[in-house]
């Protein structure tokens, strides 16, 4: 049977829409009612309370700044705090004509006409009506007793007390920590106005910039009732703000003070990881700057001067300093080579002194000119020969040797928690291809085997790889925060461990870089021989300027400036690793007897108890005569360019 | 309207028979006048929240005229070949909130505009307002009332694509509009009481359980924050705060034209846009704010007068819609102001500065009139 055929009912429908909008109608009313009643509690129930707000004109709400967390070490040393500090603000709308006032204020305090402007973009940036804008930090005593006295002319100027950020240790935790600054106008487009409606500084750097979401807090306000001139009258409601959460770091101002002292005054870079954790032990740059005055505002010229020091104090050597790593990254280049299969632990070389590629006869040079003869893993890792690494290279291929690489952090970001740490470069055909429209050639992948030619790493990096080699592939990235408001630091995107197809590969590694520091021909032998720990490291150096093919690195003839990065990677102790370091002297030339000592020091200001200090050490003609060949040892040949 | 009438006279002799000269142009004396006075009472108190601005007043003024203008030829068109129009139109309109949402994404930001310079300017969510309401309409009324369940989910699925694609603008005035439009029609359409209180009694247990179990605590503050924003006076509480203010010390008579001192001395933000009556009621009282609400009420019992009287259900349903939608603009937009709803971009109809709403708005009325006016003299078969 069909379904029925239901005709329109004109009239049903009809009657149906009437029945709506009858309900519709009393909705209306309804609501209209609720509209005036509104209306009438507000104007009349309601009237005095409003016309005297209105009146005494009226309320005013203003922004309770929260405290910001503070940062701590691993043992509970405050590195960042805030401490009270006077500063002058004024009220645009209270001043009548604030030019003029501002004139009248610099008149009173002697200030200098030339920043007048600066003063009036600061009033200038004003966010909301009758919001007090801070013109002048720090006020000394003469200063606040000076514009007292002068009160009557000054309308709308006030004295706050406020917080201010301040970093006890100065310029020592300038490249971790960081510092706050105050908000521009760049700021404000990025920052959340209601949050930061009474606050006047935001993290600019280091783990104040990262950290600033949790650091911050939450804002609170105060509505107040105000007379005309501006005078609280009375508090209507107040919500307190949220102080914002203490960050604990896993840095230990101890090492951190024993790397500085260790770096003596050079230039250069330590990082120290803790393996087992990725905890950050030790991060130091040198040289550094006090980050106080960019708090308040440094003053142009003190930023000029550290702008454009030759020593770069600015400059965050650990995370935005690109150094070829040259030998160090020979330990990862022997485990790639052992999985991938091109060397085995017991195949060798023979070193004539140089190494050539077939068909070819420019000669890729071991530092070892008269040649290290038959050479197998271990001692190609303890001489650091070049000549091994050239063969091993060649039979990986650049491709391999790029995935490898990458697998241990060299070409990408590894920190968890650091502000603009730079990524690097490990080179790749693909690369090559993009950045210089030209083929990867054969030779380039030799020299990329002993960590020379385009390929750039930050200290960080290099110690994330050491960690990497100590703790067998378990990847963990680098932080500084321990926890942040009590909560542990975990990492929202853990990346996979390096899982090799034989785990015993890395014992060959271990092997190999505890006979570079313990081993009888090893080249950084002179830091093992009173080490009461066992120690595995590899030493390096990174090249500054090219040296023409045929020509020898002659230091003499080198400027300062331009003589080579001495670099070092170590981890203790060599069994059970508590500790992996890197450490990079700019200019210091020798790996093994520059930087290797720089790491031994912030090995032992770790593993040793703080009385146990290794004794005072005896120069022997002996070991001068070591150092002399260990220095040698990082001089690799491939300063030679190829091209 | 089954009534018998005499076949042997034509059209035309119906018309001169029946009809005045307003009729004849299709407009609806009542709707005019009172729009009209609405207009003059707007741009009377826009002159006194915009600072006395002669240069808006006449922008304001232009905008009405160019809304009359618009109205006047909406209201030539036949209901019936609006209802032709409906699914193109609909298509139209959803396709260019998707230009608007594609190009808002290369913008790497929200826009809400279609821009062709030198040609046209315009949002998309606009014309949504309008052709909401015309395809439920349209659609609902092409069957039996009132509508089965299937027609009704097929009705919600035709509400639902551009009240989201509008409120992902994200502007949720107009997409609440849009939405309240297209929801009308199928009110008026006979939607059953039963569905109705099952939907609202699904909301609430549907949010006590995203409530408890399913939404993080920002976002918990962020609904708080939106349905109460006194609780956050630093940000969008900040205009709430002063309006009240200025609408409380207006008292019952106000402080008289150009006297009001929270909306003179810049306390109110936004006083000559959305917050414009909190000026009207500072400046002339509760009686001022009646006297407004009256002239709205007037104009909506007119409207719903014409909705009753209209021929064919899908005029009824169309006319309905927009006039519940109108009615909807005046009390959220007083709610609003007054602190008894949250905060949505939504303005005061014919008050609020800006000519996108007064056009949109006066085309709405241009269909109301077109429904009253087009009337055929047969019975309906």
């Amino acid at each position: 049977m069909p379904p029925a055929i239901r005709l329109k009912d004109h009239q049903r429908d009809k009657r149906l829409i009437r029945q709506r909008l009858l309900a519709a109608t009393v909705f209306i009313l309804l609501l209209t009612a609720v509209l005036v009643a509104r209306m009438y509690f507000l104007q009349v129930v309601q009237y005095e309370h409003h016309s005297t707000l209105a009146e005494n004109n009226r309320i005013h709400v203003q922004s309770l700044p929260p405290t910001r967390g503070l940062v701590y070490d691993r043992n509970g040393v405050v590195l960042a705090e805030n401490r009270p500090s006077f500063s002058l603000t004024l009220t645009r709308e209270r001043a009548g004509d604030w030019r003029q006032v501002l004139d009248t204020l610099m008149e009173v305090l002697e200030l200098d006409s030339e920043e007048k402007d600066t003063y009036i973009k600061r009033i200038e940036q004003g966010r909301r009506p009758f919001e007090p804008v801070p013109v002048l930090f720090e006020l000394s005593e003469a200063q606040i007793a000076r514009v007292a006295v002068n009160q009557y002319r000054l309308p709308g100027v006030e004295v706050e007390a406020q917080m201010v950020r301040y970093y006890p240790f100065g310029e020592q935790f300038a490249h971790t920590v960081g510092y706050v600054g105050r908000i521009n106008e760049d700021d404000l487009k990025r920052l959340d106005p209601v949050e930061y409606s009474g606050t006047h500084h935001t993290g600019r750097l280091g783990v104040e910039r990262f950290y600033e979401k949790q650091l911050h807090g939450k804002v609170g306000y105060e509505e107040v009732e105000t007379n005309a001139r501006g005078r609280v009258l009375r508090v209507l409601n107040r919500v307190e703000p949220q102080s914002g959460q203490d960050v604990y770091l896993s840095l230990d101002i101890r090492l951190q003070q024993a790397a500085k002292k260790a770096l003596d005054g050079r230039r250069g870079a330590v990082v120290a990881l803790d393996p087992k954790t990725g905890e950050v032990l030790a991060m130091v740059s040198e040289p550094s700057y006090d980050p106080n005055p960019f708090v308040t505002g440094i003053g142009f010229k003190a930023y000029a001067e550290l702008r454009d020091s030759i020593d770069q104090p600015l400059y965050n050597r650990v995370l935005r300093g690109l150094y070829p790593p040259g030998s160090t990254i020979k330990p990862m280049v022997v485990l790639a080579g052992l999985d991938a299969g091109v060397i085995t632990p017991e195949s060798t070389v023979f070193d004539p002194g140089f190494y050539q590629l077939p068909n070819n006869s420019h000669k890729y040079r071991n530092w070892n000119r008269g040649g290290d003869g038959w050479v197998g893993l271990e001692l190609a890792v303890a001489r650091s020969n070049d000549t091994y690494f050239y063969d091993l290279a060649h039979k990986l291929g650049v491709d391999r040797l790029h995935e490898y690489m990458t697998l241990f952090g060299f070409g990408r970001r590894v920190a968890l928690d650091m502000f603009e740490e730079s990524a690097g470069l490990m080179p790749s055909r693909e690369w090559k291809r993009q950045r210089y429209r030209q083929a990867w050639y054969p030779g380039e992948t030799l020299i990329l085997g002993i960590g020379q030619g385009y390929m750039q790493s930050t200290p960080l990096q290099l110690a994330q790889a050491t960690a990497l080699v100590a703790s067998r592939g378990k990847w963990i990235r680098p932080h500084l925060a321990r926890s942040v408001g009590g909560e542990p630091v975990t990492d929202p995107e853990p990346l996979p461990d390096i899982q090799l197809s034989n785990p015993e590969y890395w014992e060959y590694a271990r092997k190999a870089m505890e006979a570079v520091v313990h081993g009888a021909r090893g080249t950084a032998r002179k830091i093992g021989q009173d080490a009461p720990y066992r120690i595995a490291g590899k030493s390096g150096t990174a090249q500054v300027v090219a040296i023409k093919q045929g020509e020898r690195y002659n230091r003499d003839k080198v400027q300062e400036r331009h003589r080579d990065h001495a670099l070092f990677i170590a981890y203790a102790p060599a069994e059970a690793p508590e500790i992996a370091v890197a450490v990079m002297v700019e200019n210091g030339e020798s790996g093994s007897g520059v930087a290797a000592p720089v790491a031994r020091a912030v090995l032992d200001a770790w593993l040793l108890p703080p009385e146990l200090e290794g004794p005072p050490e005896l120069e022997t003609d002996d070991m001068q005569a070591d150092r002399q060949e260990a220095a040698l040892a990082e001089l690799p040949e491939s300063r030679e360019q190829h091209q | 309207m089954s009534r018998s009438f005499d076949p042997s006279l034509g059209q035309g002799d119906v018309f001169q028979a029946r009809v005045s000269l307003l009729q004849r142009i299709h407009i609806d004396g009542w709707l005019l006048l009172l729009l009209l006075l609405l207009g003059a009472g707007g741009l009377f108190i826009l002159y006194s929240a915009g600072s006395k601005s002669e240069a808006m007043l006449i922008k304001q003024a232009s905008s009405f005229g160019f809304g009359l203008l618009a109205m006047v030829l909406i209201a030539q068109f036949d209901p019936r070949f609006m209802a032709r129009w409906a699914a193109p139109a609909y298509l139209a309109g959803v396709g260019l909130l998707l230009v608007v949402e594609v190009m808002g994404h290369k913008a790497m930001g929200a826009t809400r505009w279609i821009n062709i310079p030198g040609v046209v300017r315009f949002q998309p969510a606009e014309l949504m307002k309008i052709f909401m309401p015309l395809t439920i309409a349209w659609y609902v009324a092409r069957y039996n009332l009132p509508p089965s369940f299937k027609h009704l989910v097929i009705s919600l699925v035709l509400v639902a694509v551009p009240f989201l694609l509008i409120a992902r603008q994200p502007d949720l005035g107009t997409a609440m509009l849009v939405l309240a439009s297209g929801l009308f029609a199928l009110f008026l359409g006979g939607l059953r009481w039963r569905w109705i209180l099952a939907a609202l009694t699904a909301v609430i247990p549907a949010g006590f359980v995203m409530w408890n179990f399913f939404m993080r605590s920002y976002q918990k503050q962020r609904v708080l924050t939106f349905l109460n924003p006194e609780s956050d006076p630093l940000g969008s509480g900040w205009n709430i705060i002063q309006s009240k203010a200025a609408i409380g010390s207006g008292g019952v008579l106000g402080k008289g034209w150009l006297q009001g001192t929270q909306s003179h001395l810049d306390f109110l933000p936004e006083s000559h846009t959305d917050f414009i009556i909190a000026v009207l009621a500072e400046e002339f009282g509760l009686v001022g704010v009646c006297l407004l609400l009256l002239g709205y009420l007037l104009l909506v019992f007119r409207a719903l007068f014409i909705t009753l009287h209209a021929q064919t259900v899908f005029g009824k349903l169309l006319a309905g819609s927009l006039t519940l939608t109108f009615f909807v603009y005046v009390f959220v937009n007083i709610g609003m102001v007054s602190g008894l709803l949250p905060v949505v971009g939504v303005p005061l109809p014919f008050v609020s500065y800006g000519g996108t709403s007064i056009v949109t708005l006066l085309c709405s009325f241009g269909i109301l009139m077109a429904v009253h006016t087009h009337r055929k003299w047969i019975a309906q078969t």
